[in-house]
């Protein structure tokens, strides 16, 4: 079996209505796992930009995509475990704090470049912007003064470069471009061993 | 056709949303929709009186409307569409939509619904059809803007008709059908090119198929359009082909090549050369349950060739050693030139052996009935059937020489499905006759549209029901695996005199109860110039062999009825007045 892990998926969606729903009606259905979904509207006007991490194997991420590939609403899915890419998040993280831990929580806010967005008598709420190993730490950090609340926007993600995702003629009239599938030849008692059981 | 009293009126001027869309229905070369009226799409049907060259039938049920658009395009390959009002008529359609969804048929639905301002706040009919057809449908449309309208309808026939086909439906509030349209009728898009396979992929399947020792084809619903092909591709390479439940029809069944129908209900012979084969090259499958039986018992020894448009089936259910992404077509085609013939003569010697393990029903029953029937169809004739035992002895017993020529749900399995679908096969292909063959519980399911017969004075529709009192699959089934606790199948006490049915809405009807009136009464059914009616009454207990049980591997199938237990209709009496004595 080949490991479980999240991956990181663009997809570039017109925007439609319907379209959250079609997108994650199809994960739902299938019974992939969505993990964080972010959206929002990109520079080419009618087009909107969703990151979905999505937990599961390989071939549970493929035929991800190629059920989403069919949908008509979807434009193009950048898979990122593919190619270098930047991933940050934004979190609102509200930390309680007693005259005695005030200055200790500060000061681990600033090694986190962390910006402080609200202050309370009784906690701070900090802004923290990075990607996944920089947020986990930077809970880590403030979870034994007492985390009150946490608010993530989920992951966002761009493939580095000065390569643009969006292909410049989005309302094309064909087929969106389905994967190519690999050419990969499994020895036969693998493949038995990784059919999921259906019944 | 009779006159329905659709009026001509002189001009179509002032258009609006509602001819707009029959206009751009009649541009695409559309000429018959399915449908049912109603409050929410009645602008549509007031501005159908403008265009005479689309004929609408009125089917009794918007499920029939549904199902008889699929057997006008699983008969033709051409789109069908069918057409219904909000809130209860859109939800009517969608036992057909899920059924074309799962059967790849290329379907518009239209369906009205309350004024846009309405829509959300639980308007009297409403009904959040998008919502509900989202998971069944290739793509769904609600029309916003009545300049919008026939760009969309015309992107919904695309969509419906490209790659791999599927349903479509446009949700039309009824102030769109009367808003003004001032724009263009569209013409329709260019049926988009199917991807050519990779030469890379074609070389690999080419090396494949050189070195197997025991070679099979395996041809499912999307080889049908290239049916030609994958005869000259068997023949060229000598590999025996087998056909699924979809595909029969895409290989001719005279040829001696050919294995039959695999899965959980197929032949000996195609069932034994999956689980033996060394190469499986399939085109045009989505291997889905009911063919492969226990997913890690299919083919176990084979490397699998997989050709298919639709890349999410590649590797969705079965890994495959080479997968073939594109048209089934062109990838026949390619693969025919590569052709280098080796002689096999164990495999071939093997198979032969198999295939003389067909069962032929001798003794009068359903499976006997069936084969007495299918065994008089011509080559050009339509074979429907509706979902049940029946359906599988059809499957097993006729023999398609063509493709298009079967029509059945595969997918879905719906019940109801068989009569309306020969209608709309038969109103397609008038010159050719359509027989359907159903049960005595599914054609239950859509028998008014017996009206549909005589309102339209359709001719060609034969209908044949096969009586066993039961519902047969279902009671085969607990007979099995319920230690024949026959719980809710029994329909002998309540079933209708078939025959008097059909001629209340004027179908004639004729009645076989043995084998000795079956051939007389088959001939006069056939004959008549008219629409008929077959009831064919067959001894209650009778099961579909070979059978492969839910969750077992294809080799582990039973290939003949076993002993039964005696009197069938005895317990039944004796539960009967078990249950009334308590
Ligand atoms: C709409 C629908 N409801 C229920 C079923 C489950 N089902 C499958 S076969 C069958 C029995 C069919 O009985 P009948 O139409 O008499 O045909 P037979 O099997 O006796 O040939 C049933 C109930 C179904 N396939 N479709």
């Amino acid at each position: 079996m080949t490991e479980v892990r999240d991956h990181l998926l663009s997809i570039l969606v017109r925007d439609e209505p319907r379209v959250l729903t079609r997108i994650t009606a199809l994960f739902g259905r299938r019974g992939y796992n969505i993990k964080s979904l972010s959206v929002g509207s990109t520079e080419h006007p009618g087009v909107s930009r969703m990151t979905i991490v999505v937990s599961g194997d390989r071939g549970v991420v493929e035929q991800a995509i190629r059920q989403l590939e069919k949908l008509h609403d979807v434009i193009k899915i950048i898979d990122h475990s593919l190619e270098k890419y930047v991933d940050r998040e934004l979190v609102l993280v509200k930390v309680a704090i007693t005259p005695e831990s005030r200055v200790e929580v500060r000061q681990i806010a600033e090694d986190f470049r962390s910006r402080i967005v609200d202050v309370g008598r009784h906690a701070l709420t900090f802004e923290v912007t990075g990607d996944e190993g920089k947020i986990t730490a930077f809970i880590e950090q403030m979870r034994p003064f007492g985390i009150l609340e946490t608010m993530r926007t989920g992951r966002i993600a761009l493939t580095r470069g000065s390569n643009a995702d969006i292909p410049t003629h989005v309302y094309h009239e064909g087929e969106t471009q389905a994967l190519q599938p690999t050419l990969e030849v499994q020895p036969r008692e693998e493949r038995a061993r990784h059919v999921p059981n259906l019944f | 056709m009779a006159d329905n009293g659709k009026q001509h009126p002189p001009h179509r001027g002032d258009m609006t949303g509602a001819k707009a869309l029959w206009a751009t229905l009649a541009n695409h070369g559309i000429s018959t929709v399915f449908g049912y009226p109603g409050g929410a799409i009645m602008p549509v049907y007031d501005a159908l009186t403008f265009y005479p060259e689309v004929r609408h039938v009125l089917t009794r049920h918007e499920q029939g409307a549904a199902h008889a658009a699929e057997g006008w395009a699983k008969a033709t390959g051409e789109i069908g569409v069918c057409m219904a009002t909000s809130g209860p008529g859109a939800t009517n359609l969608v036992t057909g939509l899920a059924d074309a969804m799962l059967d790849s048929v290329p379907l518009l639905a239209i369906t009205g619904n309350v004024a846009s301002h309405l829509m959300g706040t639980d308007a009297f009919q409403e009904a959040d059809i998008t919502g509900i057809t989202l998971p069944i449908t290739k793509h769904n449309y609600v029309v916003r803007d009545v300049e919008d309208l026939p760009r969309i309808v015309a992107e919904a026939i695309r969509i419906a008709r490209s790659g791999r086909p599927g349903p479509v439906l446009v949700d039309i509030p009824k102030d769109i059908q009367l808003a003004a349209f001032h724009g263009e009728i569209p013409a329709p898009h260019a049926r988009p090119e199917a991807p050519a396979p990779s030469p890379e992929s074609i070389e690999r399947a080419l090396e494949l198929l050189r070195g197997a020792k025991k070679p099979v084809i395996m041809a499912g619903g999307g080889s049908l359009d290239a049916s030609a092909e994958i005869t000259s591709l068997a023949r060229a390479w000598d590999i025996p082909v087998i056909t699924t439940l979809m595909g029969l029809g895409a290989f001719p069944s005279s040829d001696p090549l050919w294995l039959g129908m695999p899965g959980m209900h197929g032949s000996v012979a195609a069932n034994r050369a999956i689980s033996e084969a060394d190469v499986l090259l399939g085109i045009g499958l989505r291997f889905d349950d009911r063919v492969t039986g226990r997913v890690n018992g299919f083919a176990p020894n084979a490397a699998i060739i997989h050709v298919e448009l639709d890349a999410a089936e590649i590797g969705k259910i079965i890994r495959t050693h080479v997968p073939v992404r594109g048209d089934a077509r062109q990838a026949a085609q390619l693969l025919v030139e590569g052709a280098q013939p080796t002689p096999r003569p164990e495999w071939k010697a093997q198979i032969e052996e198999w295939k003389s393990r067909t069962v032929t029903p001798e003794t009068y029953g359903a499976g006997y009935a069936v084969k007495a029937v299918v065994d008089r169809l011509r080559p050009d004739d339509i074979l429907s059937s509706d979902v049940g035992q029946h359906q599988m002895l059809a499957a097993q017993l006729a023999r398609f020489e063509k493709p298009r020529r079967w029509i059945n749900s595969g997918g879905l399995g719906t019940m109801g499905f068989g009569l309306p679908a020969a209608i709309g096969a038969g109103m397609a292909e008038p010159g050719v006759r359509s027989v359907v063959i159903a049960g005595d519980g599914g054609f239950q399911m859509t028998a008014q549209e017996l009206a549909t017969l005589k309102m339209y004075d359709v001719r060609n529709v034969k209908i044949c029901i096969i009586n066993n009192s039961f519902l047969g699959m279902v009671r085969q089934w607990q007979e099995l695996f319920h230690e024949k606790r026959y719980s809710e199948v029994w329909l002998g006490d309540s079933n209708p005199d078939f025959i008097k049915l059909a001629d209340a809405y004027d179908v004639p009807g004729y009645r076989a109860t043995t084998a000795e009136e079956l051939p007389a009464a088959i001939d006069a059914w056939l004959s008549d110039p008219k629409s008929a009616l077959l009831e064919v009454v067959v001894p209650h207990e009778h099961g579909v062999f070979p059978m492969v049980p839910a969750g077992a591997a294809l080799y582990e199938m039973i290939e003949t009825e076993p002993v039964r237990s005696p009197d069938l209709s005895a317990q039944m009496q004796d539960a009967a007045e078990e249950a009334s004595e308590a």
